[in-house]
């Protein structure tokens, strides 16, 4: 689960971390009360949406000579005028792909004097099973860029769940980020925050970029992108009540209701199946026959008959959709469920596509058997390649 | 032979006493008598179980601890629920029991972060989270995994998808080669085996001539598991290889159903991962459907 940058520094805040004054505005004409609240003279107007390359970003409405989503404003009348700019239009970045997201809330923050940017963030490093540390000192751009055409200026330090940050970890990221002074000082505290902050709320990433030292030579938090574990959020229901739902596409906020892990896509052939790993490799051998996949769709392994009755209604609710394929190779999940679930549907909602239902594993049979007697138009397929080659075979007759 | 299980190893289950734990349970006592001996529950100790199938009946300890000195028992299977999955894996290693398999999806990755700190200060080896499980046919069951698809063979399975896996499984025994194992990683970015331990038993397994690897898109785990293969060709240890990746047509920045699935910061894209296998030797199946195929068509040469 993401949440806004806003939403992000707050939380941070409340750990003790430096990040500037700043308000959250969802109509033009609070952007004056917002600005006068700062202390000035200048000010950072930001939109706030669910992806980044915000700066560069461009307004669909307004034309390709306007600024782009992150803005300063010199003046408070200047920061007003962006504020009525920004609102309510399309923003298109690098990362919202061509359709871009609506602006719908802006945070107009306090301007910083900036000598350097730098780039932390946090993640579980995979490779070694611990929280890492990823720094580097070319901050505020691109940071994929970066590890692809620098990548000895991104340093990864991991730290031991058991020890925490030590000074040794401290000392080791203040030299990667080329820290002293006052920032140095500064960095005794960030750091183990930041860590801290990471563990206590369950986050899958933590990414400041840019951190920055100002003139004065201390750190600030300048920007703060923050994603959680959606497996840990049944503890966090602070962090749940950060969700921006406007935000997500409305079959995958449905899915969530579900528990599905349900991801929307562009094509036009729905998909659902049992386990990740095959919902993958289903999505990608229809694309090998040619075609698109319109979800990726995982009803997990302890679904019931309700669940995957729910799963096929939101694929079918979807008006890209021009045929269903039905994957199933019960191990955990038992092919009579997913017989059942699928004949409960399509009762209840109807069936407007050709339907390609793939069986195999734990209950084969009586699944099967499930799906023959309810007398419903389904193709049954033998195996993965039959049925891709079905379903795509159905949609284009 | 086989790796890690066998029709010696004795089992028992942290779980036992919920719908998935029996359920599972009673296929695993099905499945040519997998030697089930016990489960553990910390309030229902000195109770039974027992199997709704054909009647056994398991005795069920407070503690894992108890379970393992009443039973002996030399591998523990946990069915628990997420929020505390992370807790049953560490009373596991702290029992010291050698091989502990954890079937259940979905524990929050902190906590996983906290059990493998834990697991690399211990003897014990974990399999999975989030993972269908292990399987020697005709001798253990351990997990998920539908037992109908397998037949006694030669190829070693490793996977991090579990519905992937039975793939293999069931193209490997139309094709009559069969299985020494199949093991199950799963699906999660910080778990207890990775693929290198796995292949390395099965290169070192004499009845495992030849392997089938399975990965998906995130993190380095595929390329690291090429490099250990380069590494050991070059000391003279290969066998034939065929493989899969899925997740080809994922989109970048999604988590694709398991937590460990993501295309993240330019890491981790299937490409890079088919490149690294293939220059490893490994022959990659473009399509999940032809797995069984693409390993016969390398081993005729």
């Amino acid at each position: 689960m993401n949440i806004h940058e806003y939403q992000a520094k707050a939380l941070l805040k409340g750990y003790g971390a430096p990040v500037a004054e700043g308000v959250a505005i969802l109509k033009a004409d609070e952007a004056e009360a917002a600005a006068k609240s700062l202390p000035g003279p200048l000010y950072v107007v930001k939109s706030q949406i669910h992806a980044g390359g915000r700066g560069k970003g461009k307004f669909k409405e307004l034309g390709p000579d306007a600024k782009g989503g992150v803005r300063l404003a010199f003046s408070i009348d200047e920061a007003k005028a962006h504020a009525k700019e920004m609102l309510g239009n399309t923003l298109v970045t690098a990362q919202t792909g061509e359709a871009g997201k609506q602006v719908n809330r802006l945070y107009i923050e306090d301007g910083a004097d900036i000598a350097r940017e730098l780039y932390c963030s946090l993640l579980v490093d995979r490779s070694v099973g611990r929280v890492a540390f990823v720094v580097s000192t070319e901050g505020g751009m691109d940071i994929e860029a970066v590890a692809h055409d620098t990548p000895e200026k991104i340093q990864t330090i991991a730290i031991d769940p058991e020890a925490g940050v030590t000074a040794a970890d401290i000392a080791a990221i203040s030299k990667a980020l080329e820290l002293d002074g006052a920032a140095g000082e500064d960095a005794k505290s960030l750091f183990p925050l930041l860590y801290k902050a990471f563990n206590e709320k369950d986050m899958a990433l933590l990414e400041i970029n840019p951190l920055i030292v100002m003139k004065d030579g201390h750190l600030r938090v300048l920007d703060a992108k923050m994603s959680f574990d959606g497996n840990a959020l049944f503890r966090h229901d602070d962090v749940k009540a950060l969700r921006d739902e406007t935000e997500e596409d409305a079959k995958e906020i449905e899915a969530s209701k579900w528990d599905l892990a349900y991801v929307a896509l562009d094509g036009n052939i729905g998909c659902m199946v049992n386990g990740a790993g095959l919902a993958m490799a289903t999505m990608d051998i229809i694309k090998l026959y040619g075609k698109e996949p319109a979800n990726f769709c995982d009803v997990g392994g302890g679904a019931g008959k309700e669940k995957v009755a729910a799963a096929f209604k939101i694929i079918t609710a979807d008006p890209k959709v021009e045929g269903i394929l039905v994957n199933i190779f019960g191990g955990i999940m038992r092919c009579d469920v997913i017989a059942e679930g699928v004949v409960a549907a399509v009762q209840e909602v109807g069936l407007k596509v050709p339907l390609v239902v793939r069986l195999e594993g734990t209950n084969v049979e009586l699944g099967k058997k499930i799906l023959n007697e309810s007398g419903l138009a389904i193709t049954a397929a033998d195996d993965l390649d039959d049925a891709a080659k079905k379903i795509v075979a159905a949609i284009e007759a | 032979m086989s790796i890690l299980v066998n029709k010696d190893t004795k089992v028992i289950v942290q779980g036992l006493t919920g719908k998935t734990g029996t359920f599972h349970t009673e296929q695993a006592l099905g499945y040519y008598g997998t030697k089930m001996v016990g489960g553990v529950h910390p309030k229902k100790g000195g109770e039974s179980w027992s199997s709704g199938v054909d009647g056994t009946a398991l005795p069920i300890f407070t503690s894992v601890a108890e379970a393992r000195e009443r039973t002996g028992a030399d591998a523990t299977v946990i069915y628990v629920p997420p929020a505390g999955a992370a807790d049953a894996i560490i009373e596991a290693i702290e029992a010291e029991v050698p091989f502990i398999t954890c079937i259940t999806e979905g524990i929050p990755v902190m906590d996983m972060v906290r059990v493998k700190a834990r697991l690399d200060r211990s003897k014990s080896r974990l399999l999975g989270p989030n993972c269908p499980g292990i399987l020697t046919p005709e001798e253990c069951k351990i997990g998920i995994m539908p037992g109908s698809i397998f037949r006694k063979g030669s190829v070693g399975i490793v996977s991090r998808s579990g519905t992937l896996t039975y793939e293999a499984v069931f193209q490997t025994s139309n094709e009559g080669l069969g299985q020494t194992t199949a093991v199950g990683i799963g699906g999660d970015p910080v778990k207890g085996t990775e693929f290198i331990d796995v292949l390395e038993m099965f290169l070192a397994d004499d009845a495992t001539t030849s392997i089938i690897m399975i990965g998906e898109i995130g993190g380095s785990a595929e390329e690291d598991a090429a490099q250990f293969l380069k590494d050991e060709a070059k000391k003279g240890r290969s066998k034939p290889m065929a493989g899969f990746i899925a997740g080809r047509t994922a989109p970048k920045g999604r988590t694709m159903g398991h937590a460990g699935a993501v295309v993240s910061g330019g890491k981790g894209d299937a490409e890079s991962k088919i490149a690294a296998m293939e220059s490893a030797g490994i022959k990659v199946s473009p399509s999940p459907a032809r797995l069984g195929k693409t390993l016969v068509e390398v081993l005729k040469g």
